[in-house]
């Protein structure tokens, strides 16, 4: 279970990313987030987000339309 | 951890509602990227962050008439295409609403929030006859050298 989940589903960019960003600054380093989006965009964002920030993407996983990503924090 | 932050910065010259959303869905963005940053509002981009109520300062004619023409505020603006007189706005605002998008004034309020820095340009304030008073409070006001100081130590650099 990831430390902390952020529901993000029929939010249109930015949000996905800012609410992510707010969830993650509460945690530690080594942490988890999951975070769930309806975006579309929201796979290309969210690699490129964890990516740049220093994170770990975990996993990522797509289904019914709703993607699902595990972030470690960096 | 507190290493030297990635910097962004957006000049927003346009007073278009559809360029202003897009420079500040970029701002909010970045900010989630953990960048500082800063949007530099220079002529009809001025506009944006003009308070929606009349504010009472003294003025010239034509600086009153200028007062008159431009849009009072984020709500206010028109857009770069379909405008059709003012239909064109209620329109994209309605299909942003049915998409869950911010509002032009929720995406400042955010980038308010994130500490994105908003910087007004003084010296086209004076061309355009606005006065401190009539933009949203929380503004910086400054020039081309403090834009510059922080566009050259910026990765992304926009001109909106």
């Amino acid at each position: 279970m990831a430390d902390i989940t952020v529901d993000t589903k029929g939010l249109a960019c930015p949000m996905p990313i800012v609410k992510a960003k707010k969830a993650l600054d509460s945690l530690e380093s080594g942490q988890t987030m999951e975070v769930l989006s309806t975006d579309k965009g929201s796979l290309n964002d969210f690699t490129a987000w964890v990516k740049q920030t220093k994170n770990e993407m975990i996993s990522h996983e797509e289904e019914n339309g709703v993607y699902k990503f595990l972030v470690k924090k960096g | 951890m507190d290493t030297q932050k990635e910097k962004t910065t957006i000049v927003l010259f346009s007073g278009d509602l559809d360029k202003a959303i897009a420079a500040f869905i970029i701002a909010n963005g970045a900010a989630a990227y953990d960048h500082d940053v800063t949007i530099f509002f220079t002529f009809w981009g001025l506009n944006t962050m003009r308070k929606d109520e009349f504010v009472n300062v003294k003025k010239g004619f034509l600086e009153k008439a200028f007062g008159w023409m431009m849009p009072r505020g984020a709500k206010k603006l028109g857009l770069s295409k379909m405008n059709m007189m003012g239909m064109g706005p209620e329109m994209i605002k309605h299909v942003m609403k049915k998409h869950n998008a911010l509002s032009l004034p929720q995406l400042i309020e955010l980038a308010q929030e994130q500490g994105v820095k908003l910087v007004a340009c003084t010296m086209t304030m004076d061309l355009l006859g606005l006065k401190q008073e009539e933009l949203l409070d929380g503004m910086e006001y400054a020039g081309v050298a403090a834009y510059l100081g922080d566009a050259t130590q910026a990765k992304v650099n926009l001109f909106i």
